[in-house]
């Protein structure tokens, strides 16, 4: 078995309680995403692509259905002899157990994991974004400037900036302040949670601040600000391409209509595969009197109405005559036939009933959670 | 089932359906957007609990392998037993021909397995089916051997082996038939019986000179055994010829048989790809078809299928027409009756039409 050069750790445990009604029943990264994926399929597929092929991911929130999702990690194909996904929930020790109490905190209390691979890196990646990325060349770039750690940014519009943590950076790349939402940006670089740190300073700082009973045991609050006073070397990796937060309901929405332009800004059809479990269905139905168009329809599905600039799961039914717009149709989800559904996000197993609404407005998406039913009733009541 | 093994046999005729094997087996032809052939049988089985697997392979084999590979997309790539290939048997000047020499060189395969039973199945039918009731039917009727049909709808030409039962399903009649009736009970390729018997049948049948399993092994010995009928009430087709793929694959765009065979409890797997879902342009028109995952659709597509990965262009018209995998329909084409095989490429402004009862076929890898 050859020595890991870089092992990655994907934080999983959020609640992502912005995604609201999403996130009643299943942590953020087990969220659905662009008509068959999860969003921790982005994070696990680029570690495939990357040839990382250790990856553990850091469960606390309602882990069971992501557990089951996971399972083996063979979707990804990272079900080796060597590698694979190993999935770290929170765990008893001597002297009791503890929730992970910060994105810091959770790679402490997993620092004998890290140790069983002794890897040279660690990538420590978050669950909650869009986009494809290939960490090698992150690698590369840190240990070319001989880094301590290296942050990847993002060029975020100026006028956005004040909402991120921003790095200010000399010519080199090499970061000397780092500011959580400032108010008067000095730079639009923001950090995208992903972060390569040489093991034996990561495993030092973690140690420090598991001490320190003032921390909120956080990398951006915490770990990066004490580096940085410590003179350590910390550099930024400038990355260029579409990468998105889906952390709230209408960037989720949004991230999800990105994908319907006629040449969309980021191209799941690519080189670059992004790899999920996949349901054993067949090619979707689209019926006689369907009309279908600037859409992105999964397999299992059968459309006998009208579908839009929408984003179809697998396993969906779209009645006659019903009309969906401008919305996502999560797994399973039955619209009846005749209703209306626009501007809306709809969970897994929700059942519209014949000629019920659900509409939301650009702005205000409508959320309808997991396995709740509308009836035509009370369609009325939930617009907005 | 445990007590099962199964032997999916992928050595049919491909006389009637050249076009289509030029390069594969019958049982690996493409299917309903997304399948092949043989995952029908093969789902049946391990759905069915079987967990041991004989697949009798054809010369042209290769397609088989790397669809099936190690099975794990079936659940095949196990410890124990799982999926087994069986190549044929290759002898210079062979005075026999048929199938019936594979069986009888794999024969320690067979004697080998631990299962109690065999359930012998032909690769090149399209049905979802749970074995355990016919094994119940078996067992308890006490057959030597148990054949599956289903009853004709129609009349229908090509050659079917066909059954006469009694009321208790006892078959009083077995014989190969050119035409089928309304009504008819067909066979569907289908026997389970013990394990001595079938060891017996393929060594006893082949050493007297023998050479078709079917035929020599089962139809003219059938006196020799106590053989029933297990009727099948679903949704079946045999692919067995060029006209008969067209229809059945015209077949899937009915709700009802596409929601029968592949939205059930049971699902029919097949290799896994990872594709992208379907993604319809501002200009897509769609009615009445089946489109796969990772096909990007700017025309009209109507009473057709389209295969994993195909691209259709603009103002393109396709129409009661099956587009195998990763086709590529550029701009302004009309496609009407055709059936293009895999990575096809139809430059712009291409009209090609077959006539309303036997489709135009383009071979694979060609570009119009």
């Amino acid at each position: 078995m050859s020595k890991t050069e870089c092992l990655a750790m994907i934080l999983a445990g959020g609640q992502g309680s912005r995604l609201r009604a999403l996130t009643k029943k299943i942590a953020k990264p087990a969220v659905p995403f662009g008509g068959k994926y999860r969003i921790i399929d982005f994070p696990l597929s680029n570690c495939a692509n990357s040839g990382i092929d250790k990856v553990g991911v850091l469960t606390q929130y309602r882990p069971l259905e992501l557990h089951n999702y996971l399972a083996s990690g063979s979707a990804w194909d990272l079900d080796t002899k060597n590698g694979g996904v190993f999935i770290l929930p929170p765990y008893a020790r001597e002297k009791g157990a503890d929730w992970y109490r910060g994105t810091a905190d959770a790679i402490y209390q997993n620092l004998n994991f890290i140790d069983l691979y002794d890897p040279d890196y660690v990538l420590v990646l978050s669950g909650d974004h869009i986009y494809t990325m290939d960490y090698s060349w992150m690698l590369e770039a840190h240990k070319k400037a001989k880094a301590d750690a290296t942050i990847g940014v993002f060029e975020v519009p100026w006028e956005e900036a004040p909402r991120f943590g921003i790095m200010n950076t000399d010519k080199d790349g090499r970061i000397n302040e780092f500011e959580e939402k400032p108010a008067k940006p000095k730079s639009n670089l923001a950090s995208m949670g992903i972060y390569i740190f040489n093991k034996d300073v990561l495993e030092k700082y973690l140690l420090d601040d598991a001490k320190d009973e003032t921390s909120s045991h956080d990398f951006g609050k915490n770990i990066i600000p004490k580096m940085l006073a410590d003179k350590k070397r910390l550099y930024s990796y400038a990355f260029e391409g579409y990468w998105k937060d889906v952390g709230t309901i209408e960037s989720l929405w949004q991230a999800n209509m990105d994908l319907l332009q006629d040449e969309p800004p980021f191209d799941l059809n690519g080189e670059w595969k992004i790899y999920s479990s996949n349901p054993s269905m067949p090619p979707h139905y689209v019926g006689p009197e369907a009309k279908v168009k600037k859409s992105m329809i999964s397999e299992g599905s059968m459309i006998l109405g009208e579908v839009y600039n929408s984003v179809i799961f697998p396993g969906v039914k779209v009645g006659k005559g019903a009309k969906v717009t401008n919305s996502v149709i999560m797994p399973n989800t039955v619209i009846g036939d005749g209703a209306v559904v626009d501007y809306s996000i709809l969970a897994q197993n929700v059942k519209v009933e014949p000629g019920a609404k659900v509409t939301g407005e650009l702005g205000t998406i409508t959320v309808i959670a997991d396995g709740e039913k509308v009836s035509a009733e009370d369609s009325s009541k939930r617009v907005g | 089932m445990k007590t099962v093994m199964g032997i999916i046999n992928l050595q049919e005729d491909n006389s009637l359906i050249r076009e289509l094997t030029e390069q594969r087996a019958v049982e690996s032809i493409p299917f309903a957007g997304r399948y092949r052939l043989i995952d029908f049988a093969l789902s049946s089985m391990v759905n069915s609990g079987i967990q041991n697997v004989g697949v009798m392979l054809p010369e042209k084999g290769r397609s088989v392998l790397d669809h099936l590979r190690s099975g794990k997309d079936w659940d095949l790539a196990r410890r124990h037993d799982g999926l087994f290939y069986l190549p044929p048997h290759q002898e210079e000047h062979t005075k026999h021909r048929g199938d019936l020499k594979n069986f009888y060189y794999n024969i320690d395969f067979f004697n080998h397995s631990s299962q109690e039973y065999v359930l012998l199945a032909s690769g090149s039918f399209v049905y979802n089916m749970d074995f355990n009731e016919l094994l119940r039917f078996h067992q308890n009727t006490g057959a030597d051997m148990t054949l599956v049909y289903h009853t004709a709808n129609g009349e229908t030409t090509g050659t079917n082996i066909v059954l006469e039962t009694e009321e208790n399903g006892l078959v009083s009649d077995i014989a190969e038939r050119s035409a089928v009736y309304d009504g008819s009970k067909v066979a569907m390729g289908l026997a389970i019986m013990k394990k001595e018997v079938f060891v017996d049948m393929i060594r006893d049948t082949y050493e007297h000179g023998g050479t078709d399993l079917q035929l020599d092994g089962i139809l003219r010995r059938a006196s020799q055994y106590n053989i029933y009928g297990y009727e099948h009430d679903g949704y079946v087709a045999h692919i067995d010829s060029t006209g008969a793929y067209y229809k059945a694959s015209m077949d899937m765009l009915k709700p009802e048989v596409w929601t029968e065979l592949f939205m059930g409890e049971n699902r029919i797997e097949t290799k896994v790809k990872d594709e992208v879902p379907v993604q319809y342009k501002e200009t897509a028109e769609v009615n009445n078809s089946l489109i796969a995952n990772g096909c990007v659709v700017r025309g009209e597509v109507e009473n057709s299928i389209l295969f994993r990965g195909v691209k259709v262009g603009k103002d393109v018209k396709i129409r009661n027409s099956i587009i195998m995998q990763k086709c590529d329909i550029q701009d302004g084409s009309l496609i009407e009756n055709v059936i293009c095989d895999k990575n096809v490429v139809i430059t712009r402004e291409k009209w090609l039409k077959g006539a309303d009862n036997y489709p135009l076929i383009v071979t694979k890898n060609v570009v119009i």
